[in-house]
């Protein structure tokens, strides 16, 4: 790592103004940031600790919303039960000393393609709250490790609706823990969501196809017949461009029939 | 350079340290604490856990200045202050849960972790609440076998010795 200044602010306006210097960058949970800064592949002059923060902590119920501090770690989501399916995802995050870390703000604000919370934000049509405004899930994750978050601005809170049956079938890369492919599936009132994570070189997506035809039939059969290209995703060592669109047919079917 | 101050096994430490100190660094190289160990130094294995205000992280994955002012446990607190080794450390040592012993202090501080949030674990769940922590000597069934008698369970059943 190369050396950087560090600062630990206790409120949410001390964070902001020590981030204002262009050379800062936010630390939550540490658990991508830190194996980042070992590999030299940032160097921040300055980190700015959202731990101490007790604005950006804890577990809210309002009216049909579950609002998430965005240094809330991923034990005490995956300890809530106000929406099941999303304490199951947090539960399935790495291990449990990553879980006693890693926050839900650090995890969307990386955006890393085969993460777990994008699918589940995105899939639930989340709103992203930061220290300047509001931002719509469909409109937060703008391809891989990239996001509408602007230098400095800080992740505050996640607002998900919770739906009235969800579900998020993962299909674990077995060393590193993370989607290979996961698909999170959740019908509301108004629409059924499908987003897709650890498959396309884009990041996380929706698959509209499938979300019009559960609308029409909310069952694994009738996304049966949908296929995706398999040019646009990722092609590693775990899986070709072709096996990983076929698991999103295999992901989005069970999450389907898990979501009953 | 910050002052960080904790409480390291039920002691009051402190010392002067960089920004980009490791918690494991700070507990190893300035404490002298050296049963923590560091084995893949990448978030990986496990070896480094430690408790942090009573809960499981890798130490190798946390700033010192992030511990500043929180309850720290290591292996070395484990053990009461005659030797007599805490039960589930005895239940390695009876049931062969090591060989070379360098996963130990990891393994048996997520142990402790285990069984403080739940007393009588199923073996799936002693073997779902141990994937951060890595053995390439054991296989772990004995590991497995050690944490479930440690927490008083019958463990004729499971795996051979
Ligand atoms: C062994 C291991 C296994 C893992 N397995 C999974 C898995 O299965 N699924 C999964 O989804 N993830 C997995 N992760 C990643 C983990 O969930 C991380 O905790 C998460 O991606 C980052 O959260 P963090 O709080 O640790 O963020 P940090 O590492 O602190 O920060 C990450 C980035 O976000 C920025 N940032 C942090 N907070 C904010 C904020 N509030 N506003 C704006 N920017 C911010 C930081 O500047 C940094 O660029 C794994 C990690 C490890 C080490
Ligand atoms: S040394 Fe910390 S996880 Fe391997
Ligand atoms: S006993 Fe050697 S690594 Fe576990």
């Amino acid at each position: 790592m190369y050396a950087f200044e560090f600062e630990r602010p206790s409120t949410l306006a001390d964070a902001v103004a020590a981030l204002s210097d262009g050379e800062a960058q936010p630390l939550s949970g540490g658990q991508t940031l830190i194996p980042t800064l070992k590999q030299r592949l940032a160097s921040p002059g300055k980190l700015v600790s959202l731990t101490g923060i007790s604005e950006l902590q804890g577990i809210r119920v309002d009216g049909g919303n579950l609002s998430i501090g965005a240094a809330t770690p991923h034990a005490q989501v995956a300890a809530q039960d106000h929406y099941p399916v999303l304490a199951h995802l947090a539960a399935n995050i790495g291990d449990p000393a990553v879980r006693n870390r890693g926050t839900i703000g650090g995890s969307l604000a990386n955006n890393d393609p085969s993460a777990c919370y994008p699918a589940a934000a995105l899939g639930s049509g989340a709103t992203i709250v930061t220290n300047k405004r509001e931002i719509a899930a469909d409109d937060y994750f703008t391809g891989m490790f990239d996001t509408a978050l602007d230098e400095g601005e800080i992740i505050t809170e996640v607002r998900f609706p919770v739906p009235q049956r969800a579900a998020y079938a993962k299909f674990e890369q077995p060393a590193s823990r993370f989607a290979l492919v996961g698909a999170f599936v959740a019908q509301y009132a108004d629409g059924v969501r499908v987003a897709v994570t650890g498959a396309s070189n884009e990041g996380v997506f929706r698959w509209t196809e499938a979300e019009k035809a559960l609308l029409a039939n909310f069952s694994a059969d009738a996304v049966s017949g949908l296929t995706l290209d398999g040019a646009g995703m990722i092609a590693d060592v775990h899986g070709s461009g072709d096996y990983r669109a076929h698991l999103v047919g295999v992901m989005t079917r069970r999450a389907v029939a898990a979501a009953g | 350079m910050p002052k960080v101050s904790m409480t390291v096994n039920g002691k009051p430490a402190s010392g002067e340290v960089e920004g980009r100190t490791l918690l494991v660094e700070f507990i190893r190289e300035n404490l002298g604490l050296t049963g923590t160990h560091v084995g893949c130094d990448t978030s990986q294995c496990g070896a480094c856990v430690v408790h942090v205000d009573g809960r499981a992280v890798k130490s190798c994955t946390m700033l010192a200045a992030e511990a500043d002012g929180a309850q720290v446990s290591t292996i070395e607190g484990m053990a009461a202050a005659d030797g007599t080794l805490n039960p589930i450390q005895q239940a390695f040592q009876d049931h062969h849960g090591l060989q070379c012993g360098f996963c130990t202090p990891g393994m048996v501080m997520s142990a402790a972790a285990l069984l403080a949030e739940n007393p009588r674990p199923s073996e799936a769940e002693v073997r779902d609440y141990l994937e951060g922590n890595i053995c390439r000597c054991t296989g772990y069934h004995n590991i497995v076998k050690a944490i479930m008698a440690a927490s008083g369970q019958d463990v004729g059943q499971i795996a051979a010795e």
